[in-house]
């Protein structure tokens, strides 16, 4: 099958996964990026969230084949150095506990401030629907509010 | 889990290749080649330490980080006594080896049961207290002074008559030549400066930049990845199957059968599954395809009827209540639990004729060794085991199935092999919460006092299953705790155990029985309390006077929640208290119903005494984390069974709480200098007996049953 090409954090990329891969297995198993993480399959859970153009996206039902020639950034370019507004506030309010949702909701809540530079309580939780077993919700919606300020 | 009984593992412990239990050898040391970055540090003092010439000092952590914290709260216990440079603390996994074994967790090497903090307490202050004694001689012997005239502070030893400094990293080649003293006295508390204190998690920074290495995150040279068909009815065995559909697949490179089913073996994840959709099975489903929720109930009534083992007998409870003018009686219901770890299980394996390498996720490496001897067919000490961080564990990855199919499957495979779960394969593969059944009686004296409590609890074993030689005479002692520990003064009290299997595995999830002691002891003292026409929190208080410390909590929590004062419009307080894992912690829930019956619970008041405390922050956080676990579980949670399966297969029928729901939580520590409690686990058994008695406070109607669904 001819290669897919598509940009991740800046470079260009092809790969020659079948077309119906989620996006999330070829970040993981074919370029080995990690970061973004499996916890359903089903867009769910929102572990897997990445930027498709800019815009929040659940890569576990995302189709390689839908990604062709556009943009993804995933956690690890998000920033160099976590030195996004957003990765500074979680550090801050010391947000992870086990730390597996917590590319998820950072690439949800960096999408929510891109276009939201201060948003509500009521905006945050429209936005962040992403599951965290964990319970670290309250310090998550602490670290919004925080990079809200600071951006 | 307890260690009330450590001596009666041995056949467990044979086969998890632990030699003997209970012994915490402190200053064993590990060969060096096992650790990545530790082996050429001059200073090696004992297991967790290692000081390096450039200032690191690297704290080797030997238990799981899950997200509890002990990445910072052990190495805060060992930094205090040495006093380090906290900014130059790096830490690292522990490898599977004797010196880690866990004294209060039968000698082995595990996570769990909130006993972490607890057990290094002492042993890792010793340890930082010795190193320090050994840097402090080596600076004296130096410059030729006296030891007692130095002192060490932020990782240097300082002279101060000759205002002379030396960093550790200057003293460790020959602080490696000081002999190891012993019985170095601790520092008073007075005197902390680290603990105590809010210290960042010292995993932080790489769980906000997706470098933290979970168990899935594993790639080992030449790695394939697996994905398996189980049996969809518990206990269920392969029949036959035909691999030529799954074979067919680009990217798959081998089916094999293992003991769990057949593994589809592929280039990745998507091929692998893809693989083992395709892949045709037919089982044999065994003795449980019949079993279902309903025919489980109609068992526990059925078994309800009869005496159960009993567990605590006071005084002369049925002729107590024969002869009580006011009797209250009443069951209550709580179903099977998946744990749902955000991470799901996984587990990579290489084994070859000369070791066996496991990268797992797990809660206890001791048996992950034992296993990979077994199935690789070599001693323990080739077996190496390597811990990286875990998604969530909750007692999930205490479990060894998935490193047994990971082992299982490298073997037939003969290459690396990482085995990955979906999230159907984990909601309907897991070791779950013991569904269970009560019955409780209790007789009031005319001011409303109660005179006679029994407690009738019927559920399954999870020390069956684990431990079965801790089971005497039908009794186990961990079902019936915080059952047989009902703090409240009632001179007649009878509590007994029904142990009924059902053939649906179960395990240890979160506080464990305490989960669902707790509802039927907090409901039931609740309804009492209305049924006395009394307060519900006085009436706690007048009978909580032999219980110091839930008096403390409850008092704390009560006072910090308002209570007494009304709440906001359209809302009702609910409270409970309860002792678990040592730890003492009351809440207060504030919840209102929507005209749906749909609940929200806006604000829950966390009081806890765990006794001297190492990290506020943290402390907090596991309050916050284990009510949000709890309440999902009383909101939402239940794994319904029929046909000998699992009916919730993902997060769209087996929902958790998200932020939009998320309450409130203020959490307040009592200060406390008593006996040391964990802090992962205890929060969660108050919260749902606070949600449902402050329903009953809202609208009069007593929830029973969890979960609590809509109350209409």
């Amino acid at each position: 099958m001819p290669p897919i090409t598509f940009t991740v954090n800046g470079k260009s990329r092809s790969v020659s996964d079948s077309a119906d891969t989620p996006l999330l297995w070829v970040l993981r198993d074919t370029l080995g990026l990690t970061g973004t993480k499996f916890g359903c399959g089903i867009a769910q859970c929102g572990a897997c969230t990445v930027h498709l153009d800019g815009v929040a996206t659940r890569s576990c039902v995302t189709p390689i084949a839908a990604v062709a020639g556009k943009r993804v950034t995933t956690i690890e370019g998000l920033s160099p150095n976590r030195s996004h507004a957003v990765q500074k506030a979680w550090i801050a309010e010391d947000v992870p506990q086990c730390g597996y949702c917590q590319s998820g909701q950072i690439m949800a809540a960096a999408a929510l401030l891109a276009k939201n530079a201060n948003p509500s309580d009521a905006e945050i939780d429209a936005a962040m629907t992403n599951i965290c077993r964990c319970g670290t919700y309250q310090r998550i919606r602490a670290a919004i509010h925080r990079a809200a300020q600071r951006a | 889990m307890s260690a009330r009984t450590p001596l009666t593992r041995r056949e467990f412990l044979e086969t998890s290749g632990a030699a003997s239990a209970g012994l915490l050898i402190g200053f064993h040391l590990p060969s060096g080649s096992r650790f990545r970055t530790a082996a050429a540090a001059p200073l090696a003092p004992n297991a967790w330490l290692r000081i390096g010439a450039d200032e690191s000092v690297l704290v080797i952590v030997d238990r799981s980080e899950m997200g509890q914290g002990v990445t910072t709260a052990l190495p805060m216990l060992l930094a205090e006594e040495l006093d380090a440079d906290w900014s130059k603390i790096k830490i690292e996994f522990a490898p599977a080896d004797k010196a880690y074994a866990n004294p209060l967790l039968f000698g082995m090497q595990a996570t769990g049961g909130s006993r972490s903090v607890r057990a290094a307490y002492t042993p890792l202050r010793k340890a930082g207290a010795a190193a320090r004694e050994m840097l402090v001689a080596a600076a004296a012997e130096t410059w030729g002074v006296d030891k007692s005239a130095c002192h060490a502070d932020k990782g240097a030893v300082i002279h101060a008559p000759s205002k002379r400094v030396l960093t550790y990293g200057k003293l460790v080649a020959k602080a490696a030549t000081v002999p190891l003293p012993h019985d170095v006295p601790l520092k008073d508390p007075k005197d902390w400066k680290i603990l105590g204190t809010r210290v960042r998690r010292l995993d932080t920074p790489p769980k906000v930049d997706g470098s933290a290495q979970f168990g899935i995150d594993v790639k080992a040279p030449g790695m394939l990845v697996a994905v398996i068909a189980r049996s969809p009815v518990f206990g269920g065995k392969v029949k036959s199957f035909d691999a030529a559909k799954a074979k067919a697949v680009p990217g798959v490179r081998h089916v094999v059968q293992i003991s769990s089913g057949v593994a589809v073996v592929a280039d990745g994840y998507w091929p692998a599954k893809k693989g083992r959709d395709a892949l045709d099975v037919s089982w044999d489903e065994g003795p449980n395809a019949q079993v279902s929720s309903a025919s489980i109930a109609q068992l526990f009534a059925q078994r309800a009827e009869q005496a159960g083992a009993v567990a605590r007998h006071d005084g002369d409870p049925s002729g107590t209540l024969a002869s009580s003018a006011s009797k209250i009686d009443a069951a209550y219901d709580l179903p099977f639990l998946a744990h749902a770890t955000m991470e799901p299980m996984n587990c990579t394996a290489h084994v070859r004729s000369d070791g066996v390498d496991i990268w797992a996720p797990t809660q206890f490496q001791t048996g992950a060794q034992g296993l990979g001897a077994k199935i690789g067919g070599v001693t323990p000490d080739k077996v190496l085991v390597h811990t990286t961080y875990l998604g969530g564990g909750f007692g999930r990855r205490f479990e060894l199935d998935f490193i047994q199919e990971a082992l299982e499957t490298s073997k037939a495979a003969a290459a690396p092999v990482k085995v990955i779960w979906s999230r159907e394969d984990d909601i309907r593969n897991a070791q779950y919460r013991p569904v269970n059944h009560h019955r409780l009686q209790a007789g009031l004296d005319p001011n409303g006092r109660p005179v006679v409590w029994t407690h009738r609890i019927v559920a399954p074993s999870i020390m069956a299953r684990v431990f079965p030689d801790t089971i005497k005479n039908g009794l186990d002692e961990e079902a019936v705790e915080g059952g047989v520990g009902m703090p409240y003064t009632i001179p007649n009290v009878h509590v007994d155990y029904l142990l009924t299997d059902t053939g649906i595995p179960v395990g240890f999830w979160r506080s464990v029985n305490n989960s669902y002691n707790a509802f039927a002891v907090e409901s039931f003292i609740d309804e009492l309390a209305h049924a006395a026409k009394q307060d519900p929190y006085e009436y706690r208080r007048d009978l909580l006077g032999k219980a110091p410390r839930h008096l403390g909590a409850l008092n704390l929590a009560a006072s910090k929640a308002g209570w007494g004062t009304p709440p906001p419009a359209g809302r009702a307080r609910g409270i409970a208290v309860y002792k678990a894992f040592e730890s003492y912690v009351a809440e207060v829930a504030e919840v209102s119903l929507a005209s749906d019956g749909a609940v929200k619970v806006h604000r829950v008041v966390c009081a806890v005494d765990c006794g001297p405390v190492v990290n506020p922050s943290i402390v907090e956080a596991q309050m916050e984390s284990a009510i949000v676990f709890g309440l999902t579980a009383a909101l939402y949670g239940e794994i319904a069974i029929e046909g000998g399966r699992v009916k919730q297969s993902n997060f769209h029928d087996y929902p958790m709480v998200r932020l939009a729901e998320m309450p409130q939580i203020e959490v307040h520590i009592v200060p406390s200098t008593d006996a040391q409690g964990g802090v992962g686990e205890p929060g969660t058994p108050p919260i749902a007996p606070a949600v449902c008695n402050a329903i009953f406070a809202a609208t009069g109607k007593r929830v029973r049953k969890l979960p609590i669904g809509k109350v209409v």
